[in-house]
């Protein structure tokens, strides 16, 4: 069996949309965004493949820090975005397709965000 | 101009198995914008990592779909073996490949049937159906499970098969294949069939790689990603073509899945023929403590489950990106301009499935 190599580079929040045009320059598709709630922050994965070679640019960002949309280079991405926008309650900017919350219709608001995960635990521990 | 409406499609509809809702924004016949939403059947399943121990969220992954459920627990598995450097014994990589390929061609056999039943092409769609049931027959009987196998774990596999048994289903597949090429040939050489899929809801290549096409949708308009060149599993040791068509249209992501029926039976056949003897799964013990996205191609097209553990039962996160919900973009635009009366064929030619793409 062969084991796929993967990278994942942190890159700062203000180069965002300029390393994702880089990477469509460079001919990537993009593979997916994620995004991962580590209890203080978020973690967010923007991961690109050429040619079966994985490429993840990663950021970190506060709760309130405001996330531009790379949909200008990957016009696909927008589901993604609002994917994030809807499940984690992080405020994405310049969408070119922007549901305004509704791509998910969840009976909780931002059911995966920090808010919501910090109640859970302090239910657990009542 | 004339004067623009907004037509509802879905989310429930005769063509749609499952609920996709689309604001189609009219003018006369004509398709000029089509809005996406979806959320009417969101499980939450990537937050039950918070509940449910890393070697339960198998069968969490498994039943994320009733169609590529095997490969949804394999793509899961994989993950975690990858984090805790699990070496998975080779019958059990041959397994899971046999396994994987009889859920393609289950998958597609269903599909063909009911892209025949939306064009109203009924003798078709029972056609296809009646072969699919000779490939859930072969699964039942060596997983015990038509629609969720249970058979793949982290380390291996639950279940053997006897060689004789393998040798058994390749007679079975080589049976059908000629009832399976008159199938094929329908949707290939009918004229009736073509006038209404050529040039209908076409994704030109290059569309189709920005907006990240995978699967049928990219291969039908010529895109040669197929994440089975990876090699995982077993497919390092067996040879194939990605099939790729060059139309983008309905037709070529029809024929696309028509195609890898056969290339699905040639690596079910080579996987035999290599199978080796030995044991099915090694003991796993520990936690997960690292990060992994493992990608693998589903009949619908590339899928990710990522993963990320922190040396503690309970991973910290479970992130799964499905095929349907990466073609959503492509699809949006094929619908830009087509006539109405096209909308049903098209969202079906992407082979939509909901619940995949919503979890």
């Amino acid at each position: 069996m062969k084991t796929e190599e993967q990278t994942t580079e942190v890159i700062e929040v203000p180069t965002l949309q300029q390393r994702a045009k880089e990477m469509l320059d460079r001919g990537y598709r993009l593979v997916q965004i994620g995004c991962t709630n580590t209890g203080e922050a978020y973690e967010i994965n923007y991961s690109f493949d050429r040619e079966y070679h994985f490429v993840n640019l990663r950021i970190i960002i506060s709760p309130e820090t405001e996330l531009a949309s790379i949909s200008g280079s990957y016009p696909g991405a927008f589901v993604y975005e609002n994917e994030i926008h809807d499940l984690f309650g992080i405020t994405v900017t310049g969408m070119n397709i922007d549901f305004k919350g509704t791509l998910y219709k969840t009976s909780i608001p931002h059911p995966f965000g920090i808010t919501i995960q910090k109640k859970d635990e302090s239910c657990q521990k009542e | 101009m004339s004067k623009r409406i907004i037509i509802p499609f879905g989310p429930q509809h005769p063509v749609l198995p499952e609920p996709l809702h689309l604001d189609l924004v009219m003018e006369d016949e004509r398709v000029i914008e089509a809005i996406p939403s979806i959320g009417y059947v969101h499980r939450g399943l990537e937050k039950l990592v918070e509940k449910r121990e890393y070697q339960d969220m198998v069968y969490i992954a498994e039943r994320i779909c009733g169609i590529c459920s095997f490969i949804h627990s394999l793509t899961y598995s994989q993950a975690i073996e990858q984090v805790m450097g699990v070496e998975v014994p080779d019958r059990a990589r041959y397994l899971r490949t046999i396994w994987s390929e009889y859920s393609r061609l289950h998958s597609h056999l269903l599909w063909l049937g009911c892209f025949a039943d939306g064009m109203g092409f009924e003798s078709l769609f029972m056609n296809a159906w009646k072969l699919r049931e000779h490939i859930l027959d072969d699964m039942e009987a060596t997983t015990g499970g038509r629609v969720i196998q249970g058979v793949c774990k982290i380390g291996g596999v639950r279940k053997d098969v006897s060689n004789q048994k393998l040798r058994e289903m390749v007679q079975g597949l080589d049976g059908i294949k000629h009832e399976l090429r008159d199938l094929t040939k329908v949707f290939s050489h009918d004229s009736s069939v073509a006038h209404r899929l050529r040039n209908v809801g076409v994704l030109p290549e290059k569309q189709a790689y920005l907006l990240g096409a995978v699967g049928p949708v990219g291969r039908g308009s010529g895109l040669n990603i197929d994440m089975r060149m990876l090699g995982y599993a077993a497919y390092d040791e067996l040879s194939f073509k990605p099939v790729t068509e060059s139309g983008g249209d309905c037709l070529g992501r029809c024929l696309v899945r028509a195609n890898e029926l056969f290339t699905s039976i040639d690596l079910i056949e080579q996987a035999v023929d290599k199978i080796p003897d030995g044991p099915i799964e090694v003991k796993v013990t520990g936690s997960p403590n690292g990060e992994f996205f493992s990608r693998t191609e589903q009949p619908r097209g590339e899928v990710v489950h990522y993963v990320k553990g922190n040396g503690k039962k309970n991973l910290v996160r479970f992130r799964v990106r499905t095929p349907t919900f990466t073609n959503i973009p492509p699809l949006v635009e094929m619908l830009k301009g087509c006539e109405l009366a096209d909308v049903p064929i098209i969202v079906l030619s992407i082979d939509p499935c909901i619940g995949c793409a919503e979890r």
